[in-house]
């Protein structure tokens, strides 16, 4: 198949060169000062690892880091449960009433701008006198990225034949057994994609967190927020470096796992 | 007792009828074909027998007792799709054996039933293939065999070969017969093909608008369609409007605008009105440069049309032609090319004798 990929014109290669280094160049010069044994983060003075031993010797830094994946993970799942079922009963259920406004109330989050959902979400927590804290913060998470799992995975079941339930009903399930057997196993690379997706966004939130969140416990992007606000510290750099390989390994380690199910589809089918 | 019998089952969606208090009854062993433009009720029709929609009347009952409201997964029937819905997450060998284990058989029994089904569709070799990694004639057999996998009374096929290429569709047409010969199963095709439906099926129903029309034998509803609407539909035809104005001993004469008085035989029941269709196929008409002999020789009456070739189409095993009467009506009419060096075919331009005896009209009422 070699010779029939199109060979990269200098003007290609060029514009990916370009594209490539608008969207990674500051990522590379954060992780490259992240190494940096000077304590200005402008000036390089020789490579380290001081800022990693420091972050990692930083209680408050490191329990902000806790909450944020903790937050992330429980948010993260609420969601891809909540946002799935939504999206199972908009994609298969029948017409019921009031369907448009459903869906409608249900994609809101995604126009609504962060700085209302937070003050609203705050407004309903001191309404009904919650103590803020984790479960807020994951509460309100999880009501922002809901919809995000349900946009995901109701186009993956949009786009999947109708017909396939219906020769499961055929050959003998009953419709729940039919959507176990048939759709899930189909559907579940988008249910892992809204979870990360989910996931993501819960982890770099600062709006809705820091209106939701109480006090001791504040998630890592408002830790490093409110870090910076005093002065960019080389520790940051660090931190973040290491929030980005975390995110790689996620994605690796998804997209790993999305070609190993599909490799063994067959073994992985339910007997 | 037929095996399936339909009876006055209606269905609507919203306002459009798309079954219309229709009945109809199928014997066991039968090839049976549902034949229609789109859009006429047919494959809602099907739907139904398979349980994935609800008549909102009627009943349907097989082997004696109603399944109307019994649910798709409890139905002694079986579907074969249209775009096959072969699970892509399964194997070929899981695809078939799903239906099996749904019924609860020993593992033991369905490794040989699937061994069998792979034998019978000639999968033999590609049971571990996704079906991704078919072609479209393999996929269309997996599709059959899973749905024969379950030895279902009634085996429904939605237009199951519209998707494969002519050659690939003939041989199928050949072997889907002989299977369902081997396994006496009762077969109901859906299909917009007549060709199909009349290589096919043993008989055919045509619907139009949510109803029955016609259900005979591939010859008769060729030879003898009950309606003008079905001589039209199923396969090509000339027609001419006329009156009748004489009748002795089931021959009539139809006076008609654009060919002249004709003789046609009449068939049975006859035709009750006096404004008639004369209806000839194509084939059924014949060229010749000079009008044939006298009619004392034959023995029936001879219609002759005399026109100019206005249209030769070479298809091949036949050559259509178009021929301009006087009148300025055209009549159409095939004839096959039974030899290879043919130094008489006529040519665009030239006159010709367009004629057919009485028995070939159809009179039908307008």
């Amino acid at each position: 198949m070699a010779h029939t990929v199109t060979r990269l014109t200098r003007f290609n290669m060029t514009s990916l060169a370009l594209g490539l280094a608008f969207l990674y160049l500051p990522i590379v010069i954060l992780v490259i000062y992240s190494f940096n044994a000077s304590r200005l983060v402008t000036v390089w003075g020789g490579w380290s690892l001081r800022w990693y031993h420091e972050f990692f010797n930083d209680r408050a830094m490191l329990e902000a880091a806790w909450m944020s994946l903790s937050v992330a993970a429980v948010s993260a799942t609420l969601a891809t449960l909540l946002g799935t079922l939504a999206a199972v009963g908009l994609a298969r259920g029948e017409r019921f009433r009031g369907r448009a406004l459903f869906s409608g109330m249900l994609y809101s989050p995604l126009v609504m701008p962060e700085v209302i959902s937070g003050l609203s979400l705050l407004l309903l927590f001191v309404a009904l006198n919650a103590e803020r804290g984790f479960w807020t913060v994951t509460i309100a998470h999880t009501t922002l990225t809901m919809c995000f799992v349900t946009v995901v995975v109701q186009s993956r079941l949009s786009a999947l034949d109708r017909s396939l339930e219906e020769a499961a009903m055929d050959l003998g399930c009953d419709p729940v057994r039919a959507f176990l057997m048939v759709t899930l196993p189909l559907i579940v690379p988008a249910i892992v994609a809204g979870w990360m997706l989910a996931f993501t966004l819960s982890l770099d939130d600062v709006v809705i967190a820091s209106f939701t969140t109480g006090p001791g416990s504040a998630t890592l992007p408002i830790r490093i927020y409110s870090e910076v606000r005093l002065g960019v510290k080389p520790e940051i750099n660090a931190i973040c470096t290491l929030v980005i390989a975390l995110i790689a390994v996620i994605i690796v380690v998804a997209s790993f796992a999305s070609k190993l199910s599909s490799a063994r589809g067959e073994s992985a089918a339910p007997l | 007792m037929p095996l399936l019998r339909i009876e006055g089952v209606a269905k609507s969606f919203g306002n459009f009828r798309a079954v219309d208090k229709l009945s109809l009854d199928i014997r066991a062993g039968e090839f049976f074909a549902l034949l229609g433009p789109s859009g006429c009720g047919k494959t809602t029709l099907l739907r139904m027998l398979a349980g994935f929609e609800t008549p909102d009347e009627g009943r349907i009952l097989l082997g004696g007792s109603d399944i109307a409201q019994v649910l798709p997964h409890e139905r002694p029937v079986n579907m074969m799709f249209q775009n096959y819905a072969l699970f892509p997450h399964l194997s070929v060998r899981d695809n078939i054996a799903f239906g099996l284990k749904r019924a609860g058989m020993a593992r033991k029994d369905i490794a040989t039933r699937v061994a069998e089904m792979v034998a019978l569709v000639k999968l033999e070799g590609l049971e571990k293939r996704k079906p991704d990694q078919l072609s479209g004639g393999q996929r269309q057999r997996v599709a059959l065999a899973r749905s024969l996998a379950r030895r279902p009374q009634v085996l429904l096929l939605d237009e199951p070969l519209a998707a494969l290429d002519k050659k690939l569709r003939e041989s199928t047409q050949g072997e889907l017969m002989e299977l369902q010969r081997r396994l006496g199963m009762t077969f109901i095709i859906v299909t917009h093909d007549q060709e199909e439906a009349m290589t096919m099926a043993g008989r055919i129903g045509v619907m139009d608008a949510g109803r029955l029309v016609q259900v005979a034998t591939p010859r008769n509803l060729y030879e003898a369609p009950a309606s003008r609407w079905i001589a039209e539909f199923v396969g090509d035809i000339n027609l001419f409007n006329g009156q009748v104005t004489a009748r002795d001993r089931g021959r009539l004469t139809v006076s008609t605008t654009e060919a002249g008085t004709l003789a046609v035989s009449e068939l049975w029941p006859p035709v009750t009105k006096e404004a008639v269709s004369v209806a000839i196929r194509p084939e059924k008409v014949k060229l010749s440069r000079r009008a044939p002999a006298s009619d004392a020789g034959a023995s029936q009456p001879i219609n002759r049309l005399e026109g100019v070739v206005i249209d030769v189409n070479y298809l091949g095993g036949i050559t259509s032609y178009r021929v301009k009467l006087e009148t300025g009506a055209v009549v159409r009419s095939s004839m096959a090319n039974t030899a290879r060096l043919d130094v008489d075919a006529y040519l665009a331009g030239q006159r010709v004798v367009a004629w057919f005896t009485a028995d070939d009209c159809l009179v039908l009422e307008q």
